[in-house]
């Protein structure tokens, strides 16, 4: 038997959880939550304040999910430290595994180290998965304390915080013209008078859209009512009022601070394990410490879009990183060898996809309200960005991922349409003749 | 476990697929009522190129990654079918951003929707096989993934 322990309580964590009893059915599993609430959506806390989805709705997995895969669930619970015991001081390595030959049925694997919780309970495990998500980042903003109302929008309970403060004649700031700010603004413009967003970038979404994309989607977002200051920094606050760095003034009730986020690594590293931006993870999900995993955003994993290990954190990824640290866990054998950054976000009906690496050749289609961009490098696709004509955009994303040759397939119509009959034929029989 | 498996040697691009889904799914008796004069959302499609026609629906795959990219929660996979719970859905197209085969759109009301094999209607089995003129859409059990047919010993269609 096993004690595994994950820490953290989102999307990473149930990955992991039916990773483990994909391969274990037995073995306890104890999960620390920090949040006072079973896994929920989290991308779903804008859409909470939009009223298109509810605390019922957004329930990521039914409430018997823990009972029924044997977890312990520990709400409102803090792990302050991880200590690896001083035996296990380093990986152990495939040939002393061999030689024990796997742990004998019935009897318990021998503890590989503790999680020790705010109270100072101290909890033993055999395999630890560090789930622990990401934070928001709140920048050293002159006399920021001078701010009453003030928000972060990661969690749903900065969600629910947000909605009271919320009233129809407010004017909120939001800081940070990113994915977060941005669904934000979104979640929230019809409930109040005003909603101005301002970024030290010169466009929105700048971490996944060039600048004539961006435009495109700007334009949107401000027909649908927001304000935007671009290229624009808050350079002190006083009270209900931000002083940009351009010299203009904003009036405001409600703040939000969106900057960005970082990774929440301490656990890992305060235990000597190897960190960067994330938890440095192998394919495997494995850190540097010794029966210790990490998966979701706290965790710098593979990214075969750049070849490279890189914090990827979205959602799809959290799951199967989380997944294949489970499987990995549990003595089975999963490596995550695919993943890339891809996103689907949409505004007011405008969906904007992206994945990939913007390299390469440019295959270009515009109208006023769509742009398709499709990157091909060295005979394979390598990334994407298409705005408002995107439907079976999951083909391109799949070229992508499997690095299909150009030359095998017909470009000349894929890259028109995302069509399967680009596809030759054997392979279209592989794919709807036979069993995926 | 059965999946519906297409022949594109013997598909005419009838489309009758398209009309025989939409009528399933709509939860009407009759299918001048369900069809004639509307908009139709079915969830299979006719694929059509140069000289090839074929119908295209959710695969089922063995390891879907739409179940594992969904951010709501509404996808899910049980006893081998993958099914999508419309009221969850937020249409945030993530579905669409990750299926290989393009097998989800949005339906009438906006939330995603996908072909569930008619399980979930008044055809208990999917009324796109069942309709189809030529034997180009079949339902049937061509065993699991690790043992599926490559080039040379592919099952009768073939």
């Amino acid at each position: 038997m096993e004690q595994y322990i994950i820490i953290g309580n989102g999307v990473a964590t149930v990955g992991c959880i039916e990773g483990i009893r994909s391969v274990d059915k037995e073995s306890p599993i104890t999960v620390i939550s920090g949040e006072n609430h079973k896994v929920y959506g989290r991308p779903l806390i804008s859409y909470y304040l939009e009223g298109r989805t509810d605390l019922e709705k957004m329930k990521y997995r039914p409430d018997d999910f823990y009972d029924k895969n044997g977890v312990t669930l520990l709400l409102g619970k803090k792990a302050v430290s991880v200590s690896p015991s001083e035996h296990s001081a380093g990986k152990t390595s495939e040939a002393g595994c061999a030689a024990i030959g796997g742990t004998p049925q019935g009897s318990t694997s021998a503890t590989a180290g503790t999680v020790t919780l705010g109270d100072g309970t101290e909890l033993p495990y055999t395999k630890l998965c560090v789930a622990t998500g990401s934070s928001p980042f709140v920048p050293p903003f002159e006399n920021l304390e001078s701010v009453k109302e003030k928000y972060t929008f990661m969690t749903l309970d900065d969600s629910l915080a947000l909605e009271k403060a919320l009233f129809p004649e407010a004017k909120v700031l939001i800081v940070g013209a990113g994915l977060i700010g941005l669904k934000c603004a979104e979640g929230i413009i019809d409930r109040v008078a005003s909603v101005t967003i301002c970024d030290l970038a010169d466009r929105v979404l700048s971490s996944i859209l060039d600048t004539e994309c961006a435009a495109l989607m700007q334009r949107h977002l401000e027909k649908n009512g927001m304000n935007f200051l671009l290229g624009d920094s808050v350079s002190r606050f006083e009270t209900n009022k931000a002083f940009m760095k351009s010299g203009k003034e904003v009036d405001f009730d409600v703040l939000v601070l969106a900057v960005g986020v970082r990774a929440n690594i301490g656990l890992v590293k305060d235990a000597g394990g190897e960190t960067d931006r994330g938890i440095v993870v192998d394919d495997d999900m494995s850190t540097s410490l010794p029966e210790i995993y990490a998966a979701g955003d706290c965790a710098q994993g593979p990214d075969l879009s750049i070849g490279a290990r890189r914090v990827l954190a979205i959602l799809p990824n959290a799951y199967m990183q989380g997944h294949t640290a489970g499987v990995n866990m549990a003595g089975g054998d999963a490596s995550l060898k695919n993943a890339i950054p891809m996103n689907s976000i949409g505004f007011f009906g405008l969906h904007a996809m992206t994945a990939g690496s913007y390299e390469g050749e440019l295959y270009e289609e515009k109208t006023e309200d769509s742009i398709k961009r499709l990157f091909t490098k060295d005979d394979v696709l390598k990334g994407y960005i298409l705005i408002g004509r995107n439907e079976r955009a999951g083909i391109y994303t799949s070229m992508i991922r499997e690095k299909t040759p150009l030359s095998s397939v017909n470009f000349d119509i894929l890259k028109k349409a995302a069509t399967t009959v680009g596809f030759d034929a054997a392979a279209r029989k592989k794919k709807f003749a036979s069993r995926v | 476990m059965k999946r519906v498996y297409v022949n594109e040697e013997w598909c005419l691009g009838c489309h009758l697929c398209e009309f025989n889904c939409a009528y399933a799914n709509s939860g009407l008796s009759d299918m001048v009522l369900a069809l004639k004069g509307k908009p139709i959302y079915p969830r299979i499609h006719v694929e059509e190129g140069d000289k090839i026609t074929y119908a295209v629906s959710c695969r089922h795959c063995e390891d879907p990654i739409c179940v594992k990219s969904c951010i709501a929660g509404a996808i899910t996979k049980e006893d081998g079918v993958v099914r999508i719970d419309s009221n969850k859905c937020v249409d945030c197209y993530t579905c669409i951003l990750v299926c290989p085969y393009g097998a989800l759109a949005p339906g009438e009301s906006g939330a995603m929707q996908k072909c569930e094999l008619c399980l979930e209607n008044s055809c208990g089995a999917p009324a796109c096989a069942a309709g189809c003129p030529n034997n180009a859409i079949v339902y049937e059990d061509r065993g699991p993934k690790s043992a599926a047919p490559d080039d040379e010993a592919s099952p009768a269609c073939f």
